[in-house]
């Protein structure tokens, strides 16, 4: 009895979070263009998807943002996660306090200060702004994600490299980064989606100049519902799917 | 210099100074302005004020603000009692169908919100499935008009948020230890006890973790009231953009976002505090 009543909630929960995601995706392959009767199986929304010039623009913008700013992001937060480790320098607890506070930092805070930072210093918003408010955003999930590894590693491994006369740097290059790689690939992968999902900073960080996806569909749904968005809807949620299953591939292969 | 050295000063310099650049000089200049007053075409000057935070906590602005508010903890309230069985019931299935559910459970977590939100529109509009659904069933006899109400709303940020409810409460209901539970009921505490006593308690810091990860997004997530509740600007974070973007009183904005911004701090502290009680020292949630 017990056994049906928590299979039954667990099931519940499921159908709460899918449901929505689900109707999505089969009304993508829907005839009708407004009504909610199923009316029969159609790719026209993937063709008209697919041929809609702005909205390619878009979406290919959306990808060069995500790849480069989650590639620097990785960078920047392998090299701190590996300071903070290893080195003791002035201002390191303020500095991994203030990692913490960005990563829960609500993102319109986030959002605004780097609008007011950007036109401070006579930047004007488009895709440079765009890239440096993900990378800005990106960074601490990394550090955090490679902090996390590199915390649990045995501190002799670093002495003994040290003792056989690695420099830092032979060191870093040679033992850490393949240690850290399952966690350095984990962080790359939530950087890329965290970009290519995101909304609220790039509505302040980017202009007309510069048109990214999320942006595009938040105009395109504020005017109403088209079927073109459920076939990108759906194809952006496929793309959710893959990046959850690489990285759980990744994490799977760790654990073992 | 030695080659060693030059790595070392690169490896602290780069991430550190991308911090010092971008994040606390953005938000040095939020504080700044926070205090400066604009004159009525919006042009910012440089005289010293406490008046936009006497505005923020003026009666006629908390009123708004208490919309916002009541929203996000009804929200926290509902994804904590409808996550927290589901994590339990999570952590204490085969490991095999755990795995799969976990992941079934993560796929959500990390699709577009904007898509899941968009997803709720065709869910409630009014010749949407829902109705269908409900009036094909003889629920109802009349469409029920969910979109662009607050209820529309209140689901659609319990929807976005619940997977941000359940990680941190799964994460912190793992490290459990069922041997605590076990040694209490063989000494004779009733479920009740155990429950109140021992669970509750020991995943306190989860609970804290997924509360802070759902409230402070539901203040702010202004695209959500945008998208299900018509034009009517709700949260503090329709507050805040319309500050920049429609009337453009950057001062006011910016007092609005150094509230929020403390607000974080002092539930960050209390999270701190609270897992140091646990004596379980880390902040890892499951992403």
């Amino acid at each position: 009895m017990k056994k049906i009543f928590q299979s039954a909630y667990l099931a519940f929960i499921f159908l709460f979070l899918y449901i929505p995601i689900i109707v999505l995706v089969v009304y993508s392959f829907n005839t009708s263009r407004f009504s909610t009767n199923w009316q029969g199986f159609t790719l026209d929304w993937y063709r008209v998807l697919f041929t809609d010039g702005p909205l390619m623009e878009a979406f290919a913008n959306s990808l060069i943002i995500a790849l480069s700013s989650s590639t620097i992001a990785t960078v920047l937060g392998t090299l701190g996660a590996f300071a903070f480790y290893r080195y003791r320098f002035l201002g390191r607890q303020v500095m991994y306090s203030f990692v913490y506070v960005l990563m829960m930092s609500p993102d319109i805070v986030m959002g605004i200060s780097l609008l007011m930072f950007f036109i401070t210093i006579g930047l004007s918003v488009g895709a440079t702004t765009l890239l440096l408010a993900h990378v800005t955003f990106c960074l601490p999930f990394v550090i955090v994600t490679v902090y996390a590894r590199i915390s649990g590693f045995d501190r002799h491994i670093i002495d003994v490299a040290k003792d056989l006369g690695a420099s830092e740097l032979q060191m870093f290059r040679h033992i850490m980064l393949p240690m850290l790689m399952p966690a350095i690939i984990a962080g790359w992968l939530l950087s890329f989606t965290l970009s290519l999902d995101d909304v609220i900073v790039s509505f302040f960080t980017t202009g007309p100049s510069f048109e990214i996806l999320p942006l595009k569909i938040y105009s395109m749904v504020r005017l109403g519902i088209k079927p073109e968005i459920n076939a990108l809807s759906a194809v952006m949620f496929l793309v959710s799917l893959l990046t959850v299953t690489i990285a759980h591939f990744f994490f799977a292969k760790e654990n073992k | 210099m030695t080659r060693g050295s030059r790595f070392r000063n690169f490896a602290i310099g780069s991430p550190m100074l991308w911090i010092a650049v971008f994040v606390v000089v953005p938000y040095l200049i939020v504080v700044l302005f926070s205090f400066l007053t604009r004159d009525p075409e919006g042009i910012v000057k440089w005289t010293l004020t406490l008046e936009n935070y006497r505005e923020i906590f003026s009666p006629v602005f908390l009123r708004v603000c208490r919309n916002s508010f009541v929203l996000a903890l009804g929200t926290t309230a509902l994804t904590l009692l409808l996550a927290y069985p589901f994590a339990y019931i999570l952590t204490r299935i085969d490991e095999n169908i755990r795995r799969f559910l976990l992941v079934l459970m993560i796929i959500p977590f990390w699709t577009s919100s904007l898509i899941r939100t968009y997803a709720l529109i065709i869910l409630f509009k009014a010749n949407g499935l829902l109705n269908t659904f409900l009036l094909s069933t003889g629920l109802i006899s009349e469409p029920l008009s969910i979109l662009y109400t607050e209820t529309a709303v209140f689901i659609g940020l319990v929807y976005t948020l619940l997977p941000f409810m359940i990680l941190p409460l799964y994460a912190s209901l793992l490290k459990l230890d069922r041997r605590l539970m076990e040694a209490a009921r063989d000494l004779g505490a009733t479920s009740r006890h155990v429950f109140f006593h021992i669970v509750l308690p020991l995943t306190l810091p989860g609970i804290i973790a997924g509360s802070t990860m759902v409230f402070l997004p539901a203040l702010g997530l202004f695209y959500i009231p945008d998208l299900l509740g018509g034009a009517r600007s709700m949260l503090i974070g329709n507050f805040i953009k319309n500050q920049f973007l429609t009337t453009s009183h950057w001062p006011l904005g910016s007092a609005a976002s150094v509230v929020l911004t403390l607000l974080m701090v002092v539930l960050l502290v209390w999270f701190f505090i609270s897992t140091r009680r646990a004596h379980s020292g880390d902040m890892e949630t499951v992403r």
